[in-house]
Protein backbone atom coordinates (compact mmCIF):
# COMPACT_ATOMS: atom_id res chain seq x y z
CA UNK A 1 0.00 0.00 0.00
CA UNK A 2 1.76 3.64 -0.97
CA UNK A 3 1.43 6.15 1.58
CA UNK A 4 -1.33 8.45 -0.28
CA UNK A 5 -3.62 5.17 -0.58
CA UNK A 6 -3.10 5.42 3.51
CA UNK A 7 -3.65 8.69 3.77
CA UNK A 8 -7.05 8.39 1.40
CA UNK A 9 -8.21 5.38 3.61
CA UNK A 10 -7.62 8.18 6.82
CA UNK A 11 -9.46 10.86 5.37
CA UNK A 12 -12.79 8.56 4.27
CA UNK A 13 -12.28 6.60 8.08
CA UNK A 14 -12.15 9.95 9.25
CA UNK A 15 -15.33 11.61 7.36
CA UNK A 16 -17.52 8.16 8.08
CA UNK A 17 -15.60 8.22 11.89
CA UNK A 18 -17.41 11.43 12.68
CA UNK A 19 -21.19 10.78 11.32
CA UNK A 20 -20.86 7.23 13.09
CA UNK A 21 -19.36 8.83 16.42
CA UNK A 22 -21.68 12.55 16.27
CA UNK A 23 -24.84 9.70 15.66
CA UNK A 24 -23.36 7.51 18.86
CA UNK A 25 -23.63 10.69 20.95
CA UNK A 26 -26.96 11.64 19.81
CA UNK A 27 -25.48 14.46 17.59
CA UNK A 28 -27.74 14.65 14.70
CA UNK A 29 -26.64 18.38 13.60
CA UNK A 30 -23.02 17.02 13.14
CA UNK A 31 -24.20 13.93 11.61
CA UNK A 32 -25.80 16.75 8.88
CA UNK A 33 -22.46 18.39 8.63
CA UNK A 34 -20.66 15.25 7.74
CA UNK A 35 -23.57 14.77 5.22
CA UNK A 36 -23.16 18.29 3.69
CA UNK A 37 -18.86 17.63 3.58
CA UNK A 38 -19.78 14.50 1.65
CA UNK A 39 -21.73 15.84 -0.60
CA UNK A 40 -19.55 18.97 -1.19
CA UNK A 41 -16.35 16.21 -1.49
CA UNK A 42 -18.35 14.39 -4.16
CA UNK A 43 -18.80 17.41 -6.20
CA UNK A 44 -14.92 18.10 -5.80
CA UNK A 45 -14.15 14.46 -6.77
CA UNK A 46 -16.21 15.76 -9.85
CA UNK A 47 -14.29 18.83 -10.59
CA UNK A 48 -11.09 17.08 -9.83
CA UNK A 49 -11.83 14.57 -12.68
CA UNK A 50 -11.47 17.85 -14.90
CA UNK A 51 -9.32 20.36 -13.23
CA UNK A 52 -6.86 17.74 -11.78
CA UNK A 53 -6.24 14.89 -13.65
CA UNK A 54 -7.50 16.49 -17.25
CA UNK A 55 -5.68 19.72 -16.62
CA UNK A 56 -8.77 21.25 -17.75
CA UNK A 57 -9.41 24.53 -15.09
CA UNK A 58 -13.54 25.09 -15.32
CA UNK A 59 -14.67 27.96 -13.36
CA UNK A 60 -18.20 26.83 -14.70
CA UNK A 61 -19.08 23.47 -12.58
CA UNK A 62 -21.73 25.09 -10.53
CA UNK A 63 -23.86 25.01 -13.44
CA UNK A 64 -23.71 21.20 -13.21
CA UNK A 65 -24.04 21.39 -9.69
CA UNK A 66 -27.43 23.49 -9.74
CA UNK A 67 -28.76 21.72 -12.68
CA UNK A 68 -28.61 18.32 -10.99
CA UNK A 69 -30.09 20.26 -7.66
CA UNK A 70 -32.57 21.48 -10.21
CA UNK A 71 -33.85 18.15 -11.68
CA UNK A 72 -34.30 16.78 -8.24
CA UNK A 73 -36.71 19.71 -6.63
CA UNK A 74 -37.99 19.54 -10.51
CA UNK A 75 -39.34 16.24 -10.40
CA UNK A 76 -39.80 16.18 -6.77
CA UNK A 77 -41.93 19.25 -6.71
CA UNK A 78 -43.68 17.64 -9.64
CA UNK A 79 -44.41 13.95 -7.60
CA UNK A 80 -45.97 16.65 -4.93
CA UNK A 81 -48.17 18.40 -6.99
CA UNK A 82 -49.13 15.28 -8.87
CA UNK A 83 -48.48 17.00 -12.32
CA UNK A 84 -46.35 15.54 -15.06
CA UNK A 85 -43.29 17.42 -15.83
CA UNK A 86 -44.00 17.37 -19.54
CA UNK A 87 -46.77 16.15 -21.77
CA UNK A 88 -45.21 16.68 -25.34
CA UNK A 89 -43.83 14.84 -26.80
CA UNK A 90 -44.49 12.24 -23.98
CA UNK A 91 -45.69 12.37 -20.46
CA UNK A 92 -42.79 12.94 -17.70
CA UNK A 93 -44.16 12.71 -14.71
CA UNK A 94 -42.70 13.85 -11.28
CA UNK A 95 -40.92 11.04 -8.81
CA UNK A 96 -39.56 11.05 -5.43
CA UNK A 97 -37.51 8.46 -5.78
CA UNK A 98 -33.90 9.25 -5.54
CA UNK A 99 -32.86 5.78 -7.45
CA UNK A 100 -34.92 7.23 -10.43
CA UNK A 101 -33.96 11.23 -9.54
CA UNK A 102 -29.77 10.09 -10.03
CA UNK A 103 -29.90 8.87 -13.22
CA UNK A 104 -32.20 11.81 -14.36
CA UNK A 105 -29.66 14.18 -12.65
CA UNK A 106 -26.98 12.83 -14.12
CA UNK A 107 -27.77 12.42 -17.80
CA UNK A 108 -29.08 16.16 -17.92
CA UNK A 109 -25.66 17.21 -16.26
CA UNK A 110 -23.84 14.89 -18.09
CA UNK A 111 -25.47 16.13 -20.92
CA UNK A 112 -25.46 20.05 -20.02
CA UNK A 113 -21.22 19.25 -19.95
CA UNK A 114 -21.41 17.80 -23.31
CA UNK A 115 -22.43 20.91 -25.35
CA UNK A 116 -20.50 23.39 -22.89
CA UNK A 117 -17.43 21.53 -22.82
CA UNK A 118 -17.68 20.61 -26.99
CA UNK A 119 -17.73 24.18 -27.50
CA UNK A 120 -15.11 25.06 -24.30
CA UNK A 121 -12.29 22.94 -25.22
CA UNK A 122 -11.49 24.42 -28.32
CA UNK A 123 -10.01 26.85 -25.98
CA UNK A 124 -7.06 26.71 -23.39
CA UNK A 125 -6.09 28.68 -20.72
CA UNK A 126 -7.21 31.85 -19.87
CA UNK A 127 -10.18 31.49 -22.27
CA UNK A 128 -11.15 27.89 -21.29
CA UNK A 129 -11.79 29.56 -17.59
CA UNK A 130 -13.78 32.63 -19.06
CA UNK A 131 -15.85 30.65 -21.70
CA UNK A 132 -16.69 28.31 -18.96
CA UNK A 133 -18.01 30.47 -16.86
CA UNK A 134 -20.07 32.52 -19.32
CA UNK A 135 -21.85 28.92 -20.49
CA UNK A 136 -22.83 28.70 -16.17
CA UNK A 137 -23.60 32.40 -15.83
CA UNK A 138 -26.05 31.59 -18.68
CA UNK A 139 -27.81 29.20 -16.93
CA UNK A 140 -27.76 31.06 -13.47
CA UNK A 141 -29.50 33.97 -15.14
CA UNK A 142 -31.72 31.62 -17.11
CA UNK A 143 -32.99 30.10 -13.47
CA UNK A 144 -33.23 33.30 -11.95
CA UNK A 145 -35.61 34.75 -14.59
CA UNK A 146 -37.39 31.78 -15.16
CA UNK A 147 -40.66 32.05 -12.68
CA UNK A 148 -42.46 28.68 -13.57
CA UNK A 149 -39.66 27.07 -10.77
CA UNK A 150 -39.55 30.19 -8.47
CA UNK A 151 -37.18 32.07 -10.24
CA UNK A 152 -34.92 33.99 -7.93
CA UNK A 153 -36.68 32.75 -4.92
CA UNK A 154 -35.89 29.03 -5.27
CA UNK A 155 -38.11 26.10 -5.38
CA UNK A 156 -38.79 24.29 -2.62
CA UNK A 157 -39.62 20.74 -1.60
CA UNK A 158 -41.16 20.17 1.84
CA UNK A 159 -40.75 15.95 1.93
CA UNK A 160 -37.18 14.25 1.52
CA UNK A 161 -37.19 12.31 -1.46
CA UNK A 162 -37.26 8.35 -0.52
CA UNK A 163 -34.74 5.39 -1.18
CA UNK A 164 -36.35 1.90 -1.18
CA UNK A 165 -35.03 0.39 2.09
CA UNK A 166 -34.11 3.34 3.93
CA UNK A 167 -35.52 6.24 5.94
CA UNK A 168 -33.68 9.28 4.17
CA UNK A 169 -35.08 11.71 7.04
CA UNK A 170 -32.73 9.83 9.67
CA UNK A 171 -29.67 11.78 9.43
CA UNK A 172 -27.71 8.82 9.69
CA UNK A 173 -29.42 6.93 7.02
CA UNK A 174 -29.03 9.66 4.40
CA UNK A 175 -25.21 10.63 5.43
CA UNK A 176 -25.23 6.52 4.53
CA UNK A 177 -26.49 7.13 1.29
CA UNK A 178 -23.97 9.91 0.25
CA UNK A 179 -21.10 8.56 1.75
CA UNK A 180 -21.73 5.14 -0.14
CA UNK A 181 -21.74 7.37 -3.23
CA UNK A 182 -18.92 9.25 -2.72
CA UNK A 183 -17.02 6.03 -1.93
CA UNK A 184 -18.77 4.48 -5.27
CA UNK A 185 -17.31 7.74 -7.41
CA UNK A 186 -13.52 7.62 -5.45
CA UNK A 187 -13.50 3.91 -6.81
CA UNK A 188 -14.93 4.74 -10.21
CA UNK A 189 -12.07 7.33 -10.69
CA UNK A 190 -9.47 5.40 -9.26
CA UNK A 191 -10.54 2.50 -12.51
CA UNK A 192 -10.87 5.40 -14.61
CA UNK A 193 -7.28 6.74 -14.16
CA UNK A 194 -5.49 3.47 -13.65
CA UNK A 195 -7.16 2.64 -17.17
CA UNK A 196 -5.32 3.55 -20.08
CA UNK A 197 -7.83 6.20 -20.47
CA UNK A 198 -6.33 7.82 -17.36
CA UNK A 199 -2.99 7.81 -17.88
CA UNK A 200 -3.67 8.81 -22.26
CA UNK A 201 -5.52 11.81 -20.01
CA UNK A 202 -2.36 12.73 -18.19
CA UNK A 203 0.14 12.38 -21.10
CA UNK A 204 -2.26 15.32 -22.69
CA UNK A 205 -2.46 17.12 -19.61
CA UNK A 206 1.45 16.46 -19.78
CA UNK A 207 2.49 17.51 -23.27
CA UNK A 208 -0.71 17.75 -25.72
CA UNK A 209 2.12 17.54 -28.98
CA UNK A 210 3.77 15.07 -27.41
CA UNK A 211 0.60 12.59 -27.08
CA UNK A 212 -0.60 13.63 -30.49
CA UNK A 213 2.83 12.18 -31.83
CA UNK A 214 1.93 9.13 -30.03
CA UNK A 215 -1.74 9.01 -31.60
CA UNK A 216 -3.44 10.38 -28.96
CA UNK A 217 -6.31 12.96 -29.66
CA UNK A 218 -6.64 15.40 -26.47
CA UNK A 219 -9.97 16.81 -27.45
CA UNK A 220 -11.77 13.54 -27.27
CA UNK A 221 -10.63 12.23 -23.92
CA UNK A 222 -11.03 15.96 -22.57
CA UNK A 223 -14.11 16.07 -23.51
CA UNK A 224 -14.95 12.61 -22.11
CA UNK A 225 -13.57 13.39 -19.19
CA UNK A 226 -15.25 16.68 -18.75
CA UNK A 227 -18.72 14.69 -19.19
CA UNK A 228 -17.91 12.44 -16.61
CA UNK A 229 -16.90 15.20 -14.37
CA UNK A 230 -19.62 17.10 -15.25
CA UNK A 231 -22.08 13.58 -14.44
CA UNK A 232 -20.68 13.45 -10.91
CA UNK A 233 -21.16 16.99 -10.23
CA UNK A 234 -24.68 16.85 -11.05
CA UNK A 235 -25.36 13.82 -8.62
CA UNK A 236 -23.96 15.48 -6.12
CA UNK A 237 -26.30 18.34 -7.11
CA UNK A 238 -29.20 16.15 -6.25
CA UNK A 239 -27.88 14.78 -3.40
CA UNK A 240 -27.54 18.70 -1.81
CA UNK A 241 -30.97 19.80 -3.44
CA UNK A 242 -32.15 16.90 -0.84
CA UNK A 243 -29.80 17.62 1.89
CA UNK A 244 -31.63 21.04 1.82
CA UNK A 245 -35.03 20.48 0.29
CA UNK A 246 -34.45 23.27 -1.13
CA UNK A 247 -32.99 24.40 -4.84
CA UNK A 248 -31.89 28.07 -5.39
CA UNK A 249 -30.20 29.91 -8.28
CA UNK A 250 -27.37 30.22 -5.91
CA UNK A 251 -26.21 26.62 -6.70
CA UNK A 252 -25.75 27.72 -10.15
CA UNK A 253 -23.70 30.98 -9.44
CA UNK A 254 -19.85 31.07 -9.76
CA UNK A 255 -19.71 31.41 -5.91
CA UNK A 256 -20.45 27.61 -6.30
CA UNK A 257 -18.21 27.02 -8.93
CA UNK A 258 -15.18 28.67 -7.24
CA UNK A 259 -16.06 26.73 -3.66
CA UNK A 260 -15.81 23.55 -5.51
CA UNK A 261 -12.43 24.65 -6.95
CA UNK A 262 -11.34 25.55 -3.55
CA UNK A 263 -12.43 22.29 -2.28
CA UNK A 264 -10.32 20.65 -4.63
CA UNK A 265 -7.03 23.12 -4.32
CA UNK A 266 -6.83 22.78 -0.20
CA UNK A 267 -6.75 19.25 0.19
CA UNK A 268 -4.64 19.05 -3.28
CA UNK A 269 -5.15 18.67 -7.21
CA UNK A 270 -4.92 15.91 -8.89
CA UNK A 271 -5.05 13.46 -5.56
CA UNK A 272 -8.03 11.16 -5.86
CA UNK A 273 -9.10 11.96 -2.01
CA UNK A 274 -7.85 15.54 -1.93
CA UNK A 275 -11.16 17.22 -2.31
CA UNK A 276 -12.86 15.18 0.08
CA UNK A 277 -10.28 16.74 2.49
CA UNK A 278 -10.99 20.18 1.01
CA UNK A 279 -14.38 19.48 1.52
CA UNK A 280 -14.46 18.62 5.03
CA UNK A 281 -12.14 21.57 6.14
CA UNK A 282 -14.41 23.54 4.66
CA UNK A 283 -17.10 22.61 6.66
CA UNK A 284 -15.31 22.69 9.84
CA UNK A 285 -13.70 26.12 9.37
CA UNK A 286 -17.18 27.24 8.23
CA UNK A 287 -18.81 25.83 11.54
CA UNK A 288 -16.02 26.74 13.78
CA UNK A 289 -15.26 30.40 12.88
CA UNK A 290 -19.07 30.96 10.85
CA UNK A 291 -19.88 31.28 14.51
CA UNK A 292 -17.14 34.39 15.69
CA UNK A 293 -17.63 36.05 12.45
CA UNK A 294 -19.74 36.90 9.10
CA UNK A 295 -16.26 37.46 7.59
CA UNK A 296 -14.50 33.83 8.35
CA UNK A 297 -13.72 33.52 4.87
CA UNK A 298 -11.12 36.25 4.97
CA UNK A 299 -9.20 33.48 7.30
CA UNK A 300 -10.02 30.74 4.67
CA UNK A 301 -8.57 33.34 1.95
CA UNK A 302 -5.40 33.42 3.95
CA UNK A 303 -5.16 29.54 4.08
CA UNK A 304 -5.67 28.74 0.92
CA UNK A 305 -2.77 31.48 -0.02
CA UNK A 306 -0.31 29.42 2.36
CA UNK A 307 -1.57 26.50 0.45
CA UNK A 308 -0.83 27.99 -3.26
CA UNK A 309 2.77 29.41 -1.59
CA UNK A 310 3.67 26.62 0.24
CA UNK A 311 2.41 23.46 -0.65
CA UNK A 312 0.64 23.40 -3.89
CA UNK A 313 -0.08 19.58 -3.33
CA UNK A 314 -2.79 20.66 -0.92
CA UNK A 315 -3.22 19.20 1.97
CA UNK A 316 -2.86 15.02 0.76
CA UNK A 317 0.63 16.64 -1.14
CA UNK A 318 1.97 17.80 2.42
CA UNK A 319 1.20 14.85 3.74
CA UNK A 320 2.02 12.05 1.02
CA UNK A 321 4.68 14.01 -1.67
CA UNK A 322 4.33 12.73 -5.04
CA UNK A 323 5.54 8.99 -5.23
CA UNK A 324 9.21 8.14 -7.00
CA UNK A 325 8.54 4.90 -7.61
CA UNK A 326 5.06 2.74 -7.71
CA UNK B 1 9.24 -3.22 -52.88
CA UNK B 2 6.72 -0.27 -52.71
CA UNK B 3 7.16 2.91 -50.98
CA UNK B 4 5.87 3.37 -47.71
CA UNK B 5 6.87 6.94 -47.20
CA UNK B 6 6.59 9.30 -49.99
CA UNK B 7 8.00 13.55 -49.53
CA UNK B 8 8.23 15.40 -52.84
CA UNK B 9 9.44 18.84 -52.75
CA UNK B 10 8.31 19.67 -49.33
CA UNK B 11 8.37 23.20 -47.87
CA UNK B 12 8.14 23.84 -44.45
CA UNK B 13 7.67 27.28 -42.28
CA UNK B 14 8.23 28.06 -38.62
CA UNK B 15 5.94 30.93 -38.22
CA UNK B 16 6.80 33.52 -41.00
CA UNK B 17 10.53 31.81 -41.42
CA UNK B 18 10.42 29.20 -44.08
CA UNK B 19 12.79 26.26 -42.88
CA UNK B 20 12.36 23.52 -45.46
CA UNK B 21 12.76 24.50 -49.15
CA UNK B 22 12.75 21.61 -51.24
CA UNK B 23 12.95 18.24 -49.19
CA UNK B 24 11.98 14.87 -51.60
CA UNK B 25 12.82 11.41 -50.22
CA UNK B 26 11.11 8.10 -50.59
CA UNK B 27 11.60 5.02 -47.77
CA UNK B 28 10.70 1.41 -48.98
CA UNK B 29 9.06 -0.80 -46.71
CA UNK B 30 11.60 -2.46 -44.86
CA UNK B 31 13.96 0.24 -45.34
CA UNK B 32 16.48 1.86 -42.75
CA UNK B 33 17.18 5.58 -44.36
CA UNK B 34 19.38 7.96 -42.70
CA UNK B 35 18.39 11.63 -43.01
CA UNK B 36 21.79 13.45 -42.49
CA UNK B 37 23.37 16.68 -42.68
CA UNK B 38 24.54 19.92 -40.55
CA UNK B 39 22.91 21.24 -37.45
CA UNK B 40 19.85 23.40 -38.69
CA UNK B 41 19.61 22.23 -42.13
CA UNK B 42 16.10 20.84 -41.29
CA UNK B 43 16.62 17.20 -40.52
CA UNK B 44 14.41 17.86 -37.15
CA UNK B 45 12.02 19.97 -38.93
CA UNK B 46 11.62 17.39 -41.83
CA UNK B 47 10.42 14.82 -38.96
CA UNK B 48 8.04 17.33 -37.68
CA UNK B 49 6.51 17.82 -41.17
CA UNK B 50 6.09 13.95 -41.48
CA UNK B 51 4.49 13.61 -38.29
CA UNK B 52 1.92 16.29 -39.17
CA UNK B 53 3.45 18.44 -36.33
CA UNK B 54 3.98 21.47 -38.32
CA UNK B 55 1.38 23.14 -40.58
CA UNK B 56 1.01 22.05 -44.24
CA UNK B 57 2.59 24.58 -46.69
CA UNK B 58 3.49 22.64 -49.69
CA UNK B 59 4.69 19.67 -51.32
CA UNK B 60 3.54 15.92 -51.29
CA UNK B 61 3.12 13.93 -48.10
CA UNK B 62 2.31 10.49 -48.24
CA UNK B 63 2.46 7.59 -45.97
CA UNK B 64 1.25 3.85 -47.18
CA UNK B 65 -0.18 5.86 -50.30
CA UNK B 66 -2.15 7.85 -47.55
CA UNK B 67 -2.53 11.54 -48.32
CA UNK B 68 -0.84 13.11 -44.94
CA UNK B 69 -1.26 16.96 -45.72
CA UNK B 70 -4.00 18.28 -43.69
CA UNK B 71 -4.52 15.37 -41.24
CA UNK B 72 -3.65 16.11 -37.67
CA UNK B 73 -0.96 14.69 -35.95
CA UNK B 74 -2.68 11.65 -34.11
CA UNK B 75 -4.05 10.52 -37.39
CA UNK B 76 -0.87 10.20 -38.91
CA UNK B 77 0.32 8.64 -35.70
CA UNK B 78 -2.58 6.24 -35.65
CA UNK B 79 -1.44 5.25 -39.11
CA UNK B 80 1.58 3.88 -37.87
CA UNK B 81 4.48 6.49 -37.82
CA UNK B 82 6.28 5.81 -34.49
CA UNK B 83 7.95 8.99 -33.22
CA UNK B 84 10.91 8.78 -31.14
CA UNK B 85 11.49 12.68 -30.39
CA UNK B 86 15.00 14.19 -29.98
CA UNK B 87 15.73 14.48 -26.64
CA UNK B 88 13.06 11.33 -25.32
CA UNK B 89 10.47 13.18 -23.87
CA UNK B 90 9.42 10.49 -21.69
CA UNK B 91 6.26 11.56 -19.71
CA UNK B 92 8.60 11.92 -16.65
CA UNK B 93 5.56 11.87 -14.01
CA UNK B 94 4.77 8.03 -15.38
CA UNK B 95 6.44 5.14 -14.30
CA UNK B 96 7.55 2.76 -17.25
CA UNK B 97 5.20 0.62 -17.28
CA UNK B 98 2.39 3.35 -17.53
CA UNK B 99 5.02 5.12 -20.64
CA UNK B 100 4.77 2.09 -22.06
CA UNK B 101 0.76 1.43 -21.79
CA UNK B 102 0.02 5.16 -22.41
CA UNK B 103 -0.38 4.79 -26.09
CA UNK B 104 -0.20 1.03 -27.36
CA UNK B 105 -1.87 -0.50 -29.65
CA UNK B 106 -2.51 -3.89 -30.09
CA UNK B 107 -0.16 -5.70 -32.54
CA UNK B 108 2.94 -7.88 -32.56
CA UNK B 109 4.95 -5.24 -30.04
CA UNK B 110 3.70 -6.00 -26.42
CA UNK B 111 5.32 -5.24 -22.73
CA UNK B 112 6.86 -8.86 -23.36
CA UNK B 113 8.61 -7.97 -26.27
CA UNK B 114 9.63 -4.33 -25.73
CA UNK B 115 11.11 -5.92 -22.41
CA UNK B 116 12.91 -8.69 -24.25
CA UNK B 117 14.19 -5.79 -26.27
CA UNK B 118 15.65 -3.59 -23.04
CA UNK B 119 15.73 -6.00 -20.68
CA UNK B 120 17.20 -2.72 -18.20
CA UNK B 121 13.42 -1.44 -18.90
CA UNK B 122 11.92 -4.69 -17.26
CA UNK B 123 14.26 -4.19 -14.08
CA UNK B 124 12.62 -0.53 -13.49
CA UNK B 125 8.99 -1.10 -14.59
CA UNK B 126 7.48 0.67 -11.47
CA UNK B 127 10.05 3.11 -11.59
CA UNK B 128 9.14 6.85 -12.34
CA UNK B 129 10.42 7.86 -15.46
CA UNK B 130 12.65 11.17 -14.47
CA UNK B 131 14.41 8.83 -12.31
CA UNK B 132 16.23 7.23 -15.16
CA UNK B 133 19.19 7.81 -16.64
CA UNK B 134 19.33 9.47 -20.11
CA UNK B 135 20.18 5.88 -21.74
CA UNK B 136 16.92 4.54 -20.17
CA UNK B 137 14.82 7.05 -21.28
CA UNK B 138 16.06 6.45 -24.20
CA UNK B 139 15.19 2.81 -24.33
CA UNK B 140 11.87 4.07 -22.71
CA UNK B 141 10.91 6.61 -25.72
CA UNK B 142 11.86 4.08 -28.61
CA UNK B 143 9.70 1.34 -26.10
CA UNK B 144 7.00 3.67 -26.37
CA UNK B 145 7.05 4.17 -30.38
CA UNK B 146 7.19 0.59 -30.17
CA UNK B 147 3.96 -0.26 -28.25
CA UNK B 148 1.91 2.06 -30.87
CA UNK B 149 3.00 -1.13 -33.33
CA UNK B 150 4.22 1.39 -36.14
CA UNK B 151 4.49 0.23 -39.53
CA UNK B 152 7.70 3.17 -39.53
CA UNK B 153 9.93 4.01 -36.41
CA UNK B 154 11.35 7.37 -37.02
CA UNK B 155 14.50 8.01 -34.54
CA UNK B 156 15.49 11.96 -33.94
CA UNK B 157 18.97 11.92 -32.93
CA UNK B 158 18.33 8.45 -30.55
CA UNK B 159 21.64 8.14 -29.33
CA UNK B 160 22.72 12.05 -28.40
CA UNK B 161 24.35 12.92 -25.47
CA UNK B 162 24.42 9.30 -24.43
CA UNK B 163 27.89 7.22 -23.34
CA UNK B 164 29.27 5.24 -25.73
CA UNK B 165 28.24 2.06 -23.67
CA UNK B 166 24.63 2.99 -24.23
CA UNK B 167 25.26 3.83 -27.42
CA UNK B 168 26.00 0.55 -28.59
CA UNK B 169 22.56 -0.66 -26.60
CA UNK B 170 20.79 1.69 -28.48
CA UNK B 171 22.49 0.71 -31.71
CA UNK B 172 22.33 -2.87 -31.07
CA UNK B 173 18.73 -2.46 -30.56
CA UNK B 174 18.01 -0.71 -33.90
CA UNK B 175 20.01 -3.44 -35.31
CA UNK B 176 17.92 -5.94 -34.60
CA UNK B 177 14.74 -3.88 -35.35
CA UNK B 178 16.05 -3.55 -38.61
CA UNK B 179 16.76 -7.41 -38.67
CA UNK B 180 12.88 -8.10 -37.65
CA UNK B 181 11.92 -5.88 -41.02
CA UNK B 182 10.65 -2.54 -39.14
CA UNK B 183 11.26 0.65 -41.16
CA UNK B 184 13.13 2.87 -40.03
CA UNK B 185 13.79 6.79 -40.63
CA UNK B 186 16.77 8.00 -38.28
CA UNK B 187 18.69 10.64 -38.36
CA UNK B 188 21.87 10.95 -36.47
CA UNK B 189 25.25 12.72 -36.16
CA UNK B 190 27.73 9.61 -36.45
CA UNK B 191 28.38 8.62 -39.71
CA UNK B 192 30.52 5.45 -38.68
CA UNK B 193 27.52 4.37 -36.49
CA UNK B 194 24.69 5.07 -39.44
CA UNK B 195 27.07 2.88 -42.18
CA UNK B 196 26.29 -0.19 -39.88
CA UNK B 197 22.44 0.18 -39.89
CA UNK B 198 21.78 2.25 -42.69
CA UNK B 199 20.72 1.50 -46.16
CA UNK B 200 20.77 4.47 -47.56
CA UNK B 201 20.95 8.19 -46.72
CA UNK B 202 19.29 11.42 -47.76
CA UNK B 203 21.43 14.89 -47.29
CA UNK B 204 20.16 17.96 -46.36
CA UNK B 205 21.54 21.57 -46.73
CA UNK B 206 19.40 24.16 -46.16
CA UNK B 207 16.10 22.92 -46.43
CA UNK B 208 16.91 20.72 -48.98
CA UNK B 209 17.92 17.43 -50.08
CA UNK B 210 20.81 18.05 -51.78
CA UNK B 211 22.43 14.16 -51.68
CA UNK B 212 20.40 10.83 -52.20
CA UNK B 213 22.04 7.29 -52.44
CA UNK B 214 23.51 4.30 -50.76
CA UNK B 215 25.37 4.85 -48.02
CA UNK B 216 28.75 2.95 -49.48
CA UNK B 217 28.59 5.58 -52.30
CA UNK B 218 29.06 8.51 -50.25
CA UNK B 219 32.67 9.05 -50.23
CA UNK B 220 35.32 10.88 -47.83
CA UNK B 221 35.55 14.53 -50.22
CA UNK B 222 30.99 14.24 -50.15
CA UNK B 223 30.87 13.36 -46.56
CA UNK B 224 33.20 16.68 -46.35
CA UNK B 225 31.37 18.75 -48.86
CA UNK B 226 27.74 18.77 -46.56
CA UNK B 227 28.87 16.71 -43.33
CA UNK B 228 32.27 18.17 -42.43
CA UNK B 229 32.34 20.65 -39.64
Amino acid sequence: MTRETLVNLVILAALIGTALVAQALGEGFVVTLATKAAIFALAGVGLNLALGFGGMVSLGHAAFFGIGGYVCAILASHAASGQPVAVLPFTIAGTNEMPAIWPVAMAVSGLAAGLIGALSLRTTGVYFIMVTLAFAQMIYYFAVSWPRYGGDDGLSFYVRNSFPGLNTFDPIQYFAICATLLVLALGVCALILRARFGLALEGARQNPARAQALGIRPYGLRLTAFVLSGMIVGLAGALYADLNRFVSPAMLSWHMSGEIMVFVILGGVGRLCGPVAGAAIYILLEHLLGGVSDYWQVLLGLLLLGIVLFAPGGLVGLIAPRRRHV
Amino acid sequence: MTDLVQIDHLSAFYGPVQALFDVSLTLAEGEVLALMGRNGMGKTTTIRALCRLLPHAGGGLRFGGVDLTGLPAHRAARLGIGLVPEGRRCFLPLSVAENLTVAARPGPWDMARVCALFPRLAERMGQVAGTLSGGEQQMLAIGRALMTNPRLLVLDEATEGLAPVVRQEIWQAVRQLKADGLSILLVDKSLREIAAVADRAVILERGASVWNGPLADLGPQLADRYLGV
